[in-house]
């Protein structure tokens, strides 16, 4: 494509390529997020994209693969607009009918919609799916309207026209008061205001004039993908953001630093910066304003550390991802020992927002000190699992319930992990509380960069305390001794509570030790390790105390703490169970009661499970 | 000059000095463990964390790495601080039992029993050896492998390399390669052979 020289030509382009646009009557969205991505979307797109073909479609009818639309339980999914409706669950199968009635006969096809379980009613339009319907999609919505690998898409979408406003129209320090004044807080997990950082990197004095910027995609919190979706699925709008950053800072060279766990949105990012090059958006004399800046791709080598700031500039350099001390600003001493500011994913596409819809508008949305909408990945045991884009102060009931449709199988709710490995377990009777960064705070959890992980009954808190734990220790630098030392001898501890070891003694020791490690440790990662821990001794004490007092694991989870029988009133000796056993530990004669060898028992609860009769008893 | 509140008395600092060198400046004793006078700060040991008192709010850090300010207030030596090393101790002891330097540092802090898994790795990954052979020596023939509680100090690949050579700072340098007074301990076992004079003599076996 062509160099765009100047706001007036980025806008001629822009009603350029809509009037090429009006040609389609229709648009078909298909999902190509990860959720769907594992679930064929591929060929779907494929299939509809030659379908149409065929059929002599191409002029009026737009197949498009988008980045994740959010509702991932229901996937693979598509959205066809102008009408904006939603066909869930799609299999190659359907595609042939949803070319014939849908795109040729205009009718819509009933099987594919959404049915609402709560009173079984079919709802067509996406956004009347309760899902979808509580939401504020203000930087999700774009997703299904852009092809990540296509800058007409993004430009035709409004793209850079924020851009264009802050290089023509603004001042540098204009731009970082628009951006106080909105109330942005860092989405990576702290919250930090993202102007006080801009200020002190802008006032930053750069000995060889070069400051940098840059983008935190390091998503690495079991079961997040809220990052990746964004710069998956609009990877322009992060890489404006950036730039409008740059030019507020005075920043002239950007990095992304993103997982290598992330193939498709390298792919994708490598691609929109290429395209962002060529239409002259990147690189020299930006949109002829005399701004020079470039953003370059640093793959990271897999380790969660390299999220924290210091790490991820240790990493970008060459060295080993461990943090360092940060009394020394990076603002002022970053990567290599140049002024730099960095900020997360979602923080960055934030930005072309606050100046094309202006603050008072941004900050409407939100909460007093927490404004505008965050993302969370609703995961766990609930029924619509997906990415949901809130405004901030909704309570997590109405996140959980209203949006995530509850817990699966009337089953009951346990608690909420929010914020990631190093985030908090909330309970039932603190549902209430309104998601922002300093209620979450308050209640002994954080934000974090927007996991969300529902539990039910059937999750034993010590379990997952264990798990986190295991997680951090695994993914400890080693450098600092409590973070190193302190996380190991807490695995140790946890691991004799649901062994049956455990002594209450040593739930004092956690105890002391966790704070030890939360106060003493070097980095974000070791002072927020503990978290999971305090937070489930406060709130789930009581599990605690069975585990070590009664040797029970209410939840049947701590295998050392179960044991699996054979009610021998209730067995019909069908030998369901005895076929299934893995390891043989069922005998019994056909028609008679069968009986389990506890010492050959693995406890894996494939018995339980499978018998229809409630024969087998955990206990 | 900065001044501020270093254990109730208010001082004069540099501008740029950490708190660990105001302190020793007065005659207060902080313990380290990876720090040396000679050698880039790495604040890993955290056995220096002192209280620092900023704006209302408390929190430890390591006095090390922590420039003095202007106006704070700084506890060397408070209850908060002393339960916090009381824990690192007992933690570097469980995996290190044999160094002179941390079971003496037990005595000191009081510490009398070790109530965590005890295993010998014989090295507390101070990284003091590290920088010595970096920065000192000019060498960097050695330097850490592996990651978390994998960590330890080698050379490439495990293999003797011609960069080493076999100068001995590293030894001079490491704070675990003294035995304790009570000879070759278990891990687990203390010394506290001194754990009655640290009373008349704070610290008997320091310099």
């Amino acid at each position: 494509m062509a160099r765009i020289e100047s706001p007036a030509t980025l806008e001629s382009y822009r009603q350029r390529l809509m009037e090429e646009r009006e040609g389609y009557k229709t648009v078909v969205s298909v999902c190509g997020g990860p959720g769907c991505h594992a679930q064929n979307c591929n060929e779907i797109y494929d299939m509809l994209k030659n379908a149409a073909e065929k059929n002599g479609l191409t002029g009026t009818v737009k197949i498009r693969k988008t980045g994740c639309h959010g509702f991932c339980e229901m996937g693979p999914l598509a959205v066809i607009q102008p009408a904006g409706i939603l066909y869930k669950k799609i299999t190659s199968e359907d595609v042939p009918a949803i070319v014939e009635k849908t795109l040729i006969k205009g009718e819509i096809i009933e099987d594919l919609l959404y049915s609402d379980p709560d009173n079984g009613k079919i709802i067509e339009k996406e956004a009347e799916v309760p899902f979808y319907a509580k939401q504020k999609r203000l930087l999700m919505s774009s997703n299904q309207m852009i092809d990540p690998t296509s800058i007409e898409d993004y430009i035709a979408h409004g793209g850079y026209r924020a851009l264009a406003k802050a290089l023509h129209e603004m001042e540098p320090t204009e731009i970082i008061d628009e951006v106080e004044k909105a109330g942005l807080r860092g989405r990576g997990g702290a919250g930090f205001p993202a102007a006080s950082k801009w200020k002190s990197c802008h006032k930053a004095i750069a000995k060889d004039g070069i400051k940098y910027v840059l983008c935190n995609a390091d998503e690495g919190d079991p079961g997040a993908y809220m990052d990746r979706s964004l710069l998956e699925g609009n990877p322009h709008q992060v890489i404006e953001g950036m730039l409008i950053g740059a030019y507020a800072i005075g920043a002239t060279d950007g990095y992304i630093y993103v997982r290598h766990e992330y193939p498709l949105t390298v792919e994708n990012l490598i691609v929109a910066l290429d395209q962002a090059h060529e239409a002259g958006l990147l690189g020299k004399d930006i949109l002829s304003s005399g701004f020079n800046f470039d953003i370059q791709v640093s793959v990271g080598g897999g380790a969660f550390v390299c999220g924290e700031s210091t790490a991820l500039m240790a990493s970008i350099e060459g060295r080993i991802g461990e943090p360092r001390v940060k009394h020394i600003h990076t603002a002022e001493k970053g990567l290599f020992k140049r002024p730099t500011n960095l900020n997360n994913v979602e923080t960055w596409a934030n930005v072309p927002l606050i100046i094309n819809q202006g603050t008072e508008k941004y900050a409407a949305v939100g909460t007093e000190n927490s404004t505008g909408t965050k993302i969370f990945s609703l995961v766990g045991t609930i029924n619509n699992t997906g990415l949901v884009e809130v405004p901030m102060g909704m309570t997590l009931r109405e996140i959980i319930y209203d949006i995530g449709g509850g817990i699966p199988e009337g089953r009951t709710f346990k608690a909420v992990q929010t914020g990631g490995p190093s985030g908090g377990c909330i309970p039932e009777d603190l549902l209430d509380t309104p998601v922002d960064f300093d209620r979450l705070y308050d209640v002994g959890s954080m934000m974090g960069s927007g996991g969300m992980i529902v539990m039910d009954e059937n999750t034993c808190m010590v379990d997952i305390a264990r798990y986190f734990l295991n997680f951090l220790c695994d993914e400890s630098c080693g450098k600092c001794v409590p973070c190193r030392e302190g996380l190991k001898q807490m695995l140790y501890i946890i691991e004799d509570i649901t062994e049956g070891r455990g002594t209450m003694e040593q739930l004092d020791l956690l105890r002391e030790l966790a704070e030890v490690v939360r106060d003493t440790s070097l980095c974000g990662l070791g002072q927020t390790a503990p978290n999971p821990i305090l937070s489930t001794i406060k709130y789930f004490e009581d599990e605690y105390r069975e585990h070590i007092e009664e040797h029970k694991c209410r939840a049947g989870v701590c295998k050392a703490l179960i044991s699996f029988e054979i009610d021998p009133e209730a067995c019909t000796g069908c030998r369901r169970c005895l076929k299934a056993c893995p390891v043989g530990a069922i005998s019994g004669e056909k028609k008679e009661p069968h009986l389990i060898d506890q010492d050959k028992c693995e406890k894996c609860g494939i018995c339980y499970e499978l018998c229809e009769f409630d024969a087998v008893i955990r206990k | 000059m900065v001044r501020f509140i270093l254990d109730g008395q208010s001082v004069e600092a540099e501008e740029g000095w950490t708190i660990l060198e105001t302190a020793k400046y007065y005659g207060i004793d902080i313990p380290t463990l990876c720090y040396h006078e000679g050698l880039s700060t790495y604040s890993a040991c955290r056995i220096c964390s002192v209280e620092i008192i900023r704006g209302g709010r408390s929190r430890l850090s390591a006095s090390c790495s922590y420039p003095v300010q202007e106006g704070i207030e700084v506890r060397t030596n408070s209850e908060r601080v002393r339960r916090a090393r009381k824990i690192l101790i007992e933690l570097l002891l469980s995996s290190c039992p044999n160094s002179r330097t941390l079971q003496c540092l037990a005595s000191e802090y009081g510490v009398t029993k070790i109530r965590f898994r005890a295993e010998d790795r014989g090295c507390i990954l101070c990284g003091l050896c590290v920088r010595m052979c970096e920065e000192q020596m000019q060498a960097g023939a050695i330097g850490f492998v592996y990651r978390g509680v994998g960590r330890e100090v080698a050379m490439p690949f495990h293999q003797r390399s011609d960069i080493c050579r076999e100068c001995g700072a590293c030894l001079y340098i490491c704070p675990v390669c003294e035995l304790p007074c009570g000879g070759p301990l278990q891990p687990g076992q203390l010394c506290n052979a001194c754990l009655d004079t640290v009373q008349l003599d704070p610290f008997p076996c320091r310099d």
